[in-house]
């Protein structure tokens, strides 16, 4: 009986997983798994509800992204990712690959000193990087399908999430290191955070070679690609609507 | 003294008045959705300073709030929001030119700035900043200056704030919440023993008295349970009270410091190939506007599969000798 006790809450990661899967919403999937692990694990209703509230409420920091939203709306009504787009097509010496690249340094160094709250999807890869990425693919001489559109908003997503995720380790006063150093101590061993966070330099340089060299098979795949038919959106007309007209409606299963 | 607090009574606001622009659209679903979140970003510091004194119904409340955003959650449609017409936007953009680009950039730069001298930041005597958040607070400070400067420069009205916000808020929709609901999910998985489980069952799995087999079964299940999680330092106290101390460290004589510090990055490779981390891999693909939920996913996870080798050797031949 108390050995099913120790392994059944693992039926929790067993709902996410095929609720995952089966492209369910994953909002409730989340909660139901949170509501099926408490139940397994013998707890009350009562207990459950206040564990799911207080965890919640204990991240809110998650959402603040979300401040960024009116200001950056505001500048795109009065058109700042066509001005971006239209200020990188003049400079001819930024291609795809550089500004990527640029970007990927600039993120990791950032984040090595602390300042990984600095830039991210909502701050600077929608209202920024995003647009000027597309701008100096289109630098290839015809526009961007619309599947090579998304490709390269998706590799932007991308590059600020490596930036950021192998440029943190190395700074040593916040986050991943003093978890580490926190870990250790409580089971009696005692480590100086620089001697955790140097080991992380090795990671960070083999992951901005590693990625670097996938930016520029990226940006020759794009550079090279055969364009889409006429009708593919340029760079000036709106996102929304292009993305709009190819995306089929994927809120039911996503 | 600015606190953390006021950013979080600032985005209900912005909810709230996102709500309301739903309701009259008679869009309830959404202005449910944004109405319940509103007053959890409201009444959080209350919930956990009511859980400090062991008073539990106002987060038996927030539970109940966190299960109706989940069963709202489906019914938001991503809706056809009237975006300002194309050429009017064209036009904006040739006349005010580099201007544009100030307020954007000074999300980042305020957010900079806080960052680096806000400690040193006085008023009569007291810090302007909050030291707990200082950082998170420099960004709320700078949405605030970089909204106050979009509108000056775009001449546009303060409403436009809200609407144009709204706008991308309801293109957002749930997958803003998704973060959060999942750090809750975190906190249940730990409050009832999953983590203990799961290492449980990396043990039986490997031939212990192999040095090689328990640093693939570390890192490997460093990448597992994050992909699981959505988040390394949930596994990370785990795989290493569970694998990297007692197998690693004591029984093979490998470095603590090492094998913490390329432990927690290899479970970073495996946040690369996870929707459960969602505010780097869904919240992008709703931002963006991309058509399928795994788009960032599929751009980076060779990134992370290479780092994952690179990381794996590194661990094995750097742990053992030194």
């Amino acid at each position: 009986m108390t050995a099913l006790l120790h392994w059944l809450p693992v039926l929790g990661v067993l709902v996410v997983v095929v609720g995952f899967a089966l492209r369910f919403n994953p909002v409730p999937v989340v909660v139901l798994a949170g509501i099926v692990s408490g139940l397994a694990a013998g707890k009350s209703i009562g207990e459950i509800l206040a564990l799911i509230g207080n965890s919640f409420v204990s991240e809110r920091a998650l959402l603040l992204f979300v401040l960024t939203l009116p200001a950056i709306g505001v500048l795109e009504r009065a058109g700042l990712r066509e001005h971006v787009g239209n200020w990188i097509a003049t400079l001819r010496g930024l291609t795809l690959s550089r500004l990527l690249m640029a970007y990927l340094a600039a993120r990791q160094i950032l984040a090595m000193l602390g300042l990984y709250d600095v830039a991210g999807h909502a701050q600077t890869v929608r209202p920024l990087l995003a647009p000027m990425a597309e701008s100096a693919a289109e630098k290839r001489g015809s526009p961007l399908s619309a599947r090579e559109r998304n490709d390269v908003r998706a590799f932007s997503a991308a590059t600020d999430n490596i930036g950021r995720f192998f440029g943190e380790d190395v700074f040593i006063a916040l986050g991943a290191v003093l978890l580490i150093q926190g870990f250790y101590s409580q089971h009696g061993i005692e480590l100086e955070p620089l001697q955790i966070a140097l080991w992380a330099l090795p990671t960070a340089i083999a992951a901005f070679v590693i990625h670097a060299i996938r930016t520029v098979l990226f940006a020759r795949r794009i550079k090279n690609g055969t364009t889409g038919p006429a009708t593919s959106p340029g760079p000036l007309q709106s996102r929304s609507a292009s993305a709009r007209q190819d995306m089929p409606d994927t809120d039911q299963c996503g | 003294m600015l606190k953390i607090e006021q950013a979080y009574w600032l985005i209900a606001l912005f909810l709230a008045g996102a709500a309301w622009l739903n309701l009259r659209e008679r869009r309830w679903s959404h202005a449910g959705f944004w109405l319940v979140l509103a007053a959890l970003m409201a009444g959080g510091k209350y919930v956990l300073d009511a859980t400090a004194t062991h008073h539990h119904l106002p987060a038996q409340l927030a539970g109940v709030g966190v299960i109706a955003l989940a069963v709202l959650s489906p019914r938001m449609q991503r809706g056809q929001l009237a975006e300002r017409d194309a050429a009017e936007r064209e036009a904006d953009a040739r006349r005010l030119g580099h201007r544009l680009f100030g307020p954007a950039v000074l999300i980042p730069l305020v957010t900079l700035l806080v960052a680096l001298f806000g400690a040193y930041a006085m008023i009569g005597g007291v810090r302007l900043f909050d030291p707990a958040r200082t950082t998170l607070t420099g960004l709320a400070l700078a949405c605030v200056i970089a909204l106050i400067a979009a509108l000056r420069v775009t001449r546009a009205k303060p409403a436009v704030g809200l609407t144009e916000g709204r706008r991308l808020l309801d293109t957002l929709g749930w997958a803003a919440l998704l973060p959060l609901t999942l750090a809750a999910l975190g906190g249940v998985f730990a409050a009832t023993g999953v983590g203990a489980a799961v290492s449980d069952l990396v043990r039986m799995a490997i031939p212990v008295d192999n040095a090689l087999a328990c640093v693939v079964a570390y890192g490997l299940g460093m990448v597992l349970f994050t992909v699981i999680m959505g988040n390394a330092f949930a596994a990370f106290p785990v795989l290493t009270a569970g694998v990297g101390l007692p197998l690693l460290i004591h029984l093979h004589g490998a470095n603590p410091a090492i094998l913490g510090s390329l432990g927690m990055l290899t479970g970073y490779c495996g946040t690369l190939f996870t929707p459960m981390a969602a505010n780097f891999n869904i919240v992008p693909v709703a931002l963006l506007e991309l058509p399928n939920q795994n788009d960032v996913i599929r751009a980076q996870w060779k990134t992370g599969a290479a780092l994952l080798v690179v990381n794996l050797a590194l661990m094995y031949f750097l742990i053992f000798h030194f």
